[in-house]
């Protein structure tokens, strides 16, 4: 008991509830907008027993012995299946991790028959389970691999075959065991479904040992990591040894899955692997970060469910650590600022708005633009006319009642200015961002016709697609690259019929 | 396409061809007989009717599992069915609780429970099928979230949500978690139909596995195009997603009929295992079928066996007495997976090991070809040939026992006569030597003249050639070619008779 890894996981233990302590309790959502909560009281008549506000307290401020080393244990399981999803998720390998899970079953099952052999009663000794599990669901991923390479099976059929077929052999073995009279009582059962009650510091070591050989591995190999997850196939012509470096990778998702055999048991292992990766997708693009709010929310996530189903005894913990991390993702996925939808949706609407406005400002510019001379500043000359909505009606295939709106949103962003009954005037920057707009837009439809060879018939149609798009620096390059066709225009002449009729987009 | 299965010189497809079907179900029924070989030799347990029935009720519910399981492997959305199994949880639950709490409203009796609670399984997995695949496609489009993970997180969350109610509603209900993942067929086939001596669970296995027949009898051409082709069953009106939901409904609805008999988990390896195999050993829809309920049903007969045998067989000897037997859910999964693992190896087009015998004859045949044209060459330009194997093997390349092994068949079949070490050409392997030397330089000229290839490029080419120039090819080119006395390097074009 006095090796090095244990000492480093008795200083991890230390750390977690240090840390864990003050963060968890505020991370604690209200018991009573709980999900997990509200589908059980859907569903059902009776209620849940509510705890006592001792126990909450009791529980939240992790004074049981035992909640105490459940919740550093799970947490712990948590941040390692966070950082190791994030990469099989890169890889879309999510799903390889429930195959490992479902194969480590006849593991457990030969690791206690051969324990026993050796030495009866000796089977129950938790290490060699859990080796014989890791084994076993390696045997799972060199099965899968076999049958891709040597089969016309795909992946798929391949996954769903060797879960199955050592999920079965474990089902069979389980029921060996049982029959063996030291085996009844050796409570293999509680890995599949996971119970962390019977968890004890000594899982805990363990636990903490795998989790942190994971993180460190994970840490020395980083660079390769990121590159295998991104392009293997670069990776593998710059020399990189990818078939090892997937194996190790498979190794470690082994590895998570079975220190979660205790907590959660194999059926629902896979749930820490996926969710916090796929949540902290969301949360950002860059890798570094991604793996550490993954790593943050898978543990976050772990130490809540088991708090939760330690205040609720009739809740299992496993489901309710799967059901916490579910809540993290919905919630990262609502408002995620990368990708949630929330954003998402908020960025959308931005760039329709930027569109009607930049549509409505060159029509404006478009209608004004036979009666001033092409020569001379065109933004002094645009503020002084008076355009009418029946003028512009004409200019686009719009709605009267789309173009009404888009007039009262440029209105209101002082674009125009409402001189008498339905008649508007460009203010000095409308007309400035008239100009900048029409600009654009002939840059691009002369580019296309110079460059992409589009026939100017067309042209206006893919212009009014990418134009709202422009970046300045390649309107830069294309003025520079055209400013010699047309030197003395701030706006070339449009290479077709300014009307309806032409613009084939709405 | 498979080098060995098209124009090679055995012309190995017709043979295989022939012999597909032979070869596949003798494979199968040799592994039955071994198993009932096995049982002969340990018979522990007496077979009587539960064991029938177990068989029975097993193979419906396998090959009731199969037919959906063909289109989700050709989908390939195989674990969509792996997905299907876990989330089917929570709606065999949900079954349960309104069963239940009808019956104790007094509106059903519990004499009609069971058909009750079965009706509402039936259509609870139907929704249920249909939700995980919107869920999955939801999580998938809306927070474009790659699809297996979007898969993994829509499963594991239905699947926890059906556990925690099962811990919740377990005083409520009766049901035990470990009978629904896992299945005890061995006490399902003791709760029988009243009047009748048959078990529930072989009833309704059956009938889902007559309306699933049913349905892939009617759907036959919509189900072929949408699975092969989503693109083009739209094109022609059909709706490929409608028909997604569909398979997904029914493979729900099929994975709850069985669970009773398989558990929720092994019904994976019934959906899948089968139609996996069947693809190794055939590319026919209708063929694929038909394999794919041979392959369920002899599974589960050999799962069965087994599971009755095997257990005591290998723990006699290891000192537990106390083993009998085993889990026949389990051993059905293991049954399908070495099956699967048979058709692996012994396919007749596909297999590992049939491939690689393919592929050695083929490359036997390639060197004892090589020999031939060697020998004729060296003939044609000293008159005699007489070469010792290591000698051959030095001026063709490779290893000397591939060598000793071609020549042994040149030998046998008359082509070569051994003289002490030296082998020489006899006068039918001189016939066939000269036949393969005129393809050779036929194939020369062929490229000489439209391929504007410069004179030392030709060769190699034309030696790859050779052994796949039929007499019909040979004659083609002859016609083709004006000139065909001479190949490109001036040497004479061996006519093809005489």
């Amino acid at each position: 008991m006095n090796s090095v890894p244990t000492r480093i996981g008795f200083a991890l233990v230390v750390v977690a509830v240090w840390f864990g302590n003050p963060s968890g309790a505020a991370a604690e959502p209200p018991h009573d907008t709980h999900p997990s909560r509200a589908t059980a009281r859907s569903l059902s008549r009776d209620r849940l027993e509510w705890p006592s506000w001792d126990d909450v307290t009791r529980t939240l401020l992790l004074r049981d012995y035992n909640t105490r080393i459940v919740a550093i244990g799970t947490t712990m399981l948590g941040v390692a299946a966070g950082i190791v999803g994030v990469f099989t998720l890169l890889r879309r390998r999510s799903l390889l991790g429930d195959v490992i899970s479902h194969s480590t079953l006849p593991g457990i099952a030969i690791a206690f028959l051969v324990m026993e052999a050796i030495e009866p009663g000796g089977g129950k000794w938790l290490p060699g389970l859990l080796i014989g599990a890791w084994l076993a669901g390696l045997a799972g991923i060199v099965c899968t691999k076999l049958i891709l390479r040597f089969t016309r099976i795909k992946e798929d059929a391949a996954l769903a075959i060797v879960l199955s077929v050592f999920f079965g052999a474990g089902m069979a073995l389980f029921k060996v065991v049982q029959d063996i009279p030291s085996g009844s009582q050796a409570g293999l059962n509680h890995f599949i479904l996971g119970k962390t009650a019977s968890m004890v510091l000594a899982d805990v070591w363990i636990i903490a040992e795998v989790s942190l050989a994971i993180v460190v591995i994970i840490g020395l190999l980083y660079k390769e990591f990121t590159l295998l997850s991104f392009d293997d196939k670069f990776a593998a012509s710059q020399g990189w040894p990818i078939f090892r470096l997937d194996l190790l990778l498979m190794l470690l998702v082994a590895g998570v899955t079975v220190i979660g055999l205790q907590s959660v048991g194999l059926l629902l292992v896979v749930a820490m692997l996926i969710t916090p990766a796929a949540a902290a997708r969301f949360w950002s693009d860059r890798l570094g970060r991604t793996t550490l709010i993954a790593a943050l929310l898978g543990g976050s996530g772990a130490f809540c469910g088991v708090l939760i189903s330690a205040m609720f005894p009739r809740l299992a913990a496993g489901p309710v650590i799967v059901l916490t991390g579910v809540c993290f993702f919905l919630v990262s996925m609502s408002f995620g600022v990368r990708r949630g939808v929330v954003v998402r949706v908020a960025m959308h609407r931005q760039l329709k708005a930027a569109v009607g406005r930049q549509h409505i400002l060159r029509a404006l510019f478009e209608f004004l633009e036979p009666q001033c001379n092409p020569t001379a500043p065109m933004s002094a000359q645009l503020v002084n006319h008076i355009v009418s909505a029946s003028d512009l009606q004409p200019m686009r295939s719009w709605t009267p009642k789309r173009l009404r709106r888009l007039l009262r949103v440029a209105e209101r962003s002082d674009f125009i200015a409402a001189v008498r009954a339905g008649g508007y005037r460009l203010t000095t920057r409308g007309a400035e961002l008239a100009h900048r707009v029409v600009r654009n837009h002939r840059l691009w439809e002369l580019y296309l016709i110079e460059y992409a060879d589009i026939a100017p018939s067309h042209v206006d149609r893919d212009a009014d697609d990418i134009e709202h798009l422009l970046a300045p620096d390649i309107v830069e390059s294309l003025e520079q690259l055209l400013s010699q066709r047309y030197p003395h225009m701030t706006v070339p002449p449009s290479p077709h019929a300014i009307d309806a009729t032409s613009e084939l987009t709405t | 396409m498979n080098q060995s299965t098209t124009i090679s010189p055995n012309d190995s497809k017709r043979r295989w061809g022939y012999a597909r079907v032979s070869v596949v179900s003798l494979s199968l029924i040799a592994l039955a007989v071994a198993s009932l070989a096995l049982r002969r030799v340990m018979i522990a347990k007496e077979w009587d009717s539960n064991d029938t029935w177990t068989v029975a009720t097993a193979a419906l519910a396998a090959m009731a599992c199969a037919l959906p399981g063909v289109f989700l492997v050709m989908r390939r959305q195989s674990m969509m069915g792996d997905a299907l199994a876990h989330t089917t949880l929570p709606g065999i639950v949900v079954a349960f609780l309104i069963a239940h709490a009808m019956q104790q409203a007094g509106w059903i009796s519990s004499a009609t429970y069971d058909s009750w609670r079965h009706a509402a399984m039936f259509f609870g997995a139907l929704v249920i099928g249909v939700v995980s695949a919107i869920l999955t496609e939801w999580v998938q489009k809306l927070g474009r979230v790659e699809a297996s993970a979007a898969l993994g997180v829509v499963f594991t969350t239905l699947f926890a949500v059906g556990l925690l109610l099962i811990r919740l509603k377990a005083d409520q209900v009766h049901i035990d978690p470990d009978c629904v993942l896992y299945g005890i067929i061995e006490t399902t086939v003791m709760d029988t139909i009243p009047n009748a001596d048959v078990p529930r669970a072989a009833v309704v296995n059956g009938l889902v596995l007559l309306a699933n027949l049913l349905l892939v009898a009617i759907f036959f051409k919509e189900l072929r195009i949408s699975a092969f082709d989503p693109a083009i069953s739209t094109a022609m009106g059909i709706n490929a997603q409608a028909m997604h939901y569909a398979l997904m409904a029914v493979t729900a609805a099929t994975l709850v009929s069985a669970f009773e008999s398989v558990g929720s988990i092994l019904v994976i390896a019934m959906l899948i295992a089968p139609a996996a195999t069947a693809h190794l050993l055939t590319d026919r829809l209708d063929h694929l079928i038909a394999i794919s309920l041979t392959v369920a049903a002899l599974s589960a007969f050999m799962g069965h066996l087994m599971a009755i045998t095997l257990p005591a067989m290998v723990f006699t000897p290891l000192g537990y007495p106390e083993v009998v037997d085993t889990n026949t859910a389990g051993m059905m999964a293991v049954a399908a997976g070495g099956l699967f693992v048979v058709a692996a190896l012994f396919g007749p087009r596909y297999g590992v090991v049939s491939k690689a015998i393919d592929q050695a004859r083929l490359t036997q045949s390639i060197i004892a070809e090589d020999i031939l044209g060697l020998l004729y060459r060296l003939e044609e330009e000293s008159g005699t040939a007489a070469l010792a194997i290591n000698q051959l093997t030095a001026m063709i390349g490779g290893r000397t026992w591939p060598t000793y092994f071609a020549v042994r068949g040149l030998a046998s079949s008359g082509d070569v006569a051994t003289r002490g070490n030296n082998c020489e050409l006899s006068d039918s392997g001189r016939e066939k030597a000269k036949r393969l030397v005129r393809a050779h330089r036929l194939w020369e000229s062929y490229m000489a003249k439209h391929f504007d290839l410069p004179a030392d490029h030709l060769h190699e080419t034309a030696a790859l050639v050779e052994h796949f120039l039929g007499a019909e090819l040979r004659e083609e080119l002859a016609a083709e070619l004006e000139d065909t006395a001479e190949d490109p390097h001036g040497r004479l074009i061996p006519p093809e008779q005489g």
